[in-house]
């Protein structure tokens, strides 16, 4: 193998609990009814374009994406439009959704459902980027940033490199895993596309090393193809962050305030990258995705192929039942994922795992005084002092919390993690941010 | 779904350490000193320990239960330290009564004036030494010579430090000094007058590993001490051997192995950056070094610590962690 790559400063290595890597991708059973929400992605909401009533094919448009920031969102059934209405998403607001009463599985004829990987890239530059905005991609490593927008190279900026994340460096976390060891030639063709569509010669395809099975599978297999290469890491959290991944690989640092094609780069995630690959080889939007269902104390912990709108809880009762013991269920992984307060949420574009907690570790232990121990400062990421941050948050002193860089934080928790005291560092650093925003976006106006 | 569900912000995990782990994982790292000095100086380094721990932690719990009336925390660990490392820097034959006035400056002026764990400026065992060293003078400086368990009465002698400060009080050369000095062996084993905990360099620094294995603490500052005394002593020492000692020396003899490895590295005490750690320790190290040399006590590796103690804040305020994608300036 390699030698294996990391990022220098900062990082934690929890214990990984993969529970569900041996486990290959189930196609989950339709629901009776998916609630579909307009926004599942960072930007503009998008606009309902079907009506109560309507009868909707799979991958069909239900709402449009206006303006640039946005994107569109897809029909992941076929049925009849129940109602337009606000329902409970994992943010823990109620969100416009559409919901859809399922019947059959009848998808829009220009899909390609055929297994067959077409390899061969017709599309233009400007048409792959225009399907992957009609397909309603977006990054589905978790933080769901439009992918259409990311290929958009910004006027004075050039791209070198295109890094593939497999890190998948949350614990318990499998769906990258799984969909590298089962989808290797799409996740390859469409690394082929994304590099077409930046106009990029190299990219690097970065996965941990606690994946040696992928990572064998995947360089075995871009031994023949030019200029994409398998680059295996250290296992370290959070390596999948997009600013420590392009250090790891290229050892460049995106600037404070900056974007990854600042230094050259643009990554994207595998599921993204898969996503990407069906959206342009065989025309399909994004209307399912892989989700780790996970937690020791779950029955059978699994991964599943999803449609877009399912409950929480069928994924669920898919994996076994809850467990009884249950006390906290977090979409996404245990570092950085949201609790939620419901289970008939949707799974939706950025939903990668459900992972369940049992209630003894279900709490916080009680906060105890800092002893100073500097840990904090040590493992994060970012070079920030998170223990400073957290007293400026306390003391309400948000300009000197700017001056301390605040707004660099990645919320990666790590801070949080190995603090001794148990404090909550992250929460009140997460205050300081949304102050200093609020300051940020005053002065803006008043400069207007 | 009749069951609620807890709701919190991430990290939903959390690392296994917490502060008590951290403090007794300190305690054990002191073990090995404390059997090298029941063997040197016999039971009285036995007991005169733990029974400094067990006035820390109760004078503790009295000052947080009566005067702050607050929940004491004594199970954190922290007052066993305190008290552990107060009876290190002792010497062994230490009147009970002035090991109980020490204890009680160091938890009640040193630590809960401030209020308590984590908001002391000064390492509080040194607070209760130095208060010590200086109102009783003469008991403080009255080593015992090592003499296993013999029941013969304790016979007193002078450190290498003392001979050394005496001897160039005098105006001696080194040379005439050899003879009194414990060989370089002895010293690194620990057979020599001293305080209860700082003489066996060798247990000490098995206690480091140990530390550096559990990763309690990291090498900055223990390593910066060691290698800025060993050059700044081994300079004046090539300019003058006359007059000055090697810097083997200097590393094993006093307080030095302690004060680096146990007292320097006191979480609340020190730096929180890496570089201001090394800054910390290149402090330590210059002014032990001075005041051995040219200050008016045989040993400085107290004061130097107090002194960088008073540094910590400014070190925190202007030493700051090299920051991710920092967009230079003018360039």
């Amino acid at each position: 193998m390699q030698k294996r790559k990391t990022f220098p400063k900062g990082g934690v290595h929890p214990p990984e609990h993969k529970l569900s890597a041996d486990r290959p991708i189930e196609v989950l059973s339709l629901p009776s009814r998916v609630v579909v929400p307009v926004v599942q992605h960072l930007g503009a909401p998008a606009e309902p374009v079907v009506q109560r009533g309507d009868e909707v094919k799979v991958g069909q448009l239900l709402a449009r994406g206006n303006g640039f920031v946005t994107a569109h969102v897809h029909s992941p059934v076929s049925g009849k439009v129940f109602r337009i209405d606000k329902r409970f998403d994992a943010s823990g607001y109620k969100r416009t959704s559409v919901i859809i009463d399922v019947e059959g599985d009848d998808w829009l004829p220009e899909i390609d459902r055929s297994e067959e990987v077409v390899r061969e890239i017709t599309a233009t530059r400007e048409e792959i980027i225009d399907r992957i905005r009609e397909a309603g991609i977006v990054g589905m490593g978790g933080a769901t940033f439009p992918t259409h927008v990311k290929l958009n190279v910004p006027r004075g900026k050039k791209a070198e490199i295109l890094i593939i994340n497999g890190v998948e460096c949350e614990p318990y976390l499998t769906a990258d895993h799984r969909l590298m060891l089962e989808r290797p030639a799409e996740l390859i063709v469409g690394t082929r596309i994304l590099m077409k569509a930046l106009g990029v010669e190299h990219a690097v395809i970065g996965i941990e090393s606690n994946k040696p099975d992928a990572i064998d599978l995947l360089t075995q297999m871009v031994s023949e193809e030019k200029g994409i290469t398998v680059q295996p890491l250290k296992v370290k959290y959070p390596q999948g962050g997009e600013k420590q991944l392009i250090k790891a690989i290229t050892g460049r640092e995106v600037p404070s305030g900056g974007l990854p094609v600042d230094v050259g780069a643009v990554v994207h995630n595998v599921g993204t990258t898969v996503a990407a690959y069906e959206a342009v080889q065989k025309n399909k939007p994004l209307i399912e995705r892989v989700v780790t269902v996970t937690g020791v104390s779950l029955q059978r912990p699994s991964n599943f192929l999803v449609r877009i709108g399912t409950p929480v809880s069928a994924l669920i009762e898919a994996a076994g039942g809850l467990p009884d013991d249950t006390g906290k269920v977090v979409l996404g992984g245990p570092m950085m994922g949201k609790a939620v307060s419901k289970l008939d949420i949707p799974v939706t574009k950025g939903t990668s795992g459900v992972l369940i907690i049992p209630d003894e570790e279900a709490h916080r232990r009680p906060v105890q005084p800092c002893i100073r121990c500097a840990r904090c400062v040590s493992v994060c990421p970012m070079g920030l002092e998170p223990y400073l941050l957290m007293d400026l948050g306390v003391r309400q002193m948000f300009e000197r919390a700017r001056d301390e860089r605040v707004m660099d934080c990645i919320e990666c928790g790590s801070c949080s993690y190995i603090c001794p005291a148990d404090r909550p560092l992250l929460d009140y650093i997460r205050l300081d941010k949304l102050r200093v925003s609020e300051m940020i976006r005053q002065a803006k106006q008043a400069v207007k | 779904m009749d069951k609620l569900l807890t709701v919190s912000m991430s990290p939903h995990v959390h690392d296994r350490d917490n502060t008590s782990r951290l403090m007794y994982g300190v305690v054990i790292a002191l073990l090995p000193a404390w059997a090298a000095s029941v063997w040197f100086f016999g039971w009285e380094a036995l007991y005169v320990p733990l029974l400094s721990v067990f006035f820390a932690v109760l004078f503790e719990y009295l000052i947080a239960r009566y005067l702050l009336k607050r929940t004491p925390s004594v199970r954190d660990g922290s007052a066993v330290v305190t008290g552990l490392l107060l009876a290190f820097t002792l010497p062994v034959s230490i009147p009970l009564w002035m090991l109980a006035v020490g204890v009680l400056v160091a938890i009640g002026v040193g630590k809960m004036s401030f209020g308590g764990l984590g908001t002391n400026p000064f390492n509080p065992a040194l607070v209760g030494r130095v208060f010590l060293f200086i109102s009783f003078p003469v008991q403080m400086t009255s080593w015992p010579l090592p003499k296993g368990f013999a029941t013969a009465d304790a016979v007193t002698g002078a450190t290498p430090l003392g001979i050394l400060k005496e001897g160039l009080r005098q105006g001696e050369p080194l040379s005439r000094m050899a003879d009194q000095m414990p060989p370089n062996l002895d010293m690194f084993m620990g057979h020599m007058p001293g305080s209860l905990g700082e003489v066996a360099a060798v247990a000490l620094l098995l206690g480091f590993l140990y530390l550096l294995w559990k990763k309690i603490i990291t090498w900055h500052i223990p390593v910066t001490i060691f290698v800025t005394v060993f050059l700044f002593s081994g300079l004046l020492w090539l300019i003058d051997p006359a007059h000055n000692a090697t810097p083997w020396f200097h590393l094993l003899s006093g307080g030095l192995m302690l004060g680096a490895i146990f007292m320097a590295t006191d979480y609340v005490t020190s730096p929180m950056t890496h570089r201001g750690m090394v800054w910390y320790g290149i402090g330590i190290g210059l002014l032990t070094v001075i005041i051995r040399r040219w200050g008016a006590y045989p040993e400085g590796v107290q004061f130097a610590i107090l002194i960088m103690n008073a540094f910590v804040p400014l070190i925190n305020l202007y030493v700051k962690p090299k920051r991710f994608g920092e967009v230079k300036k003018n360039g």
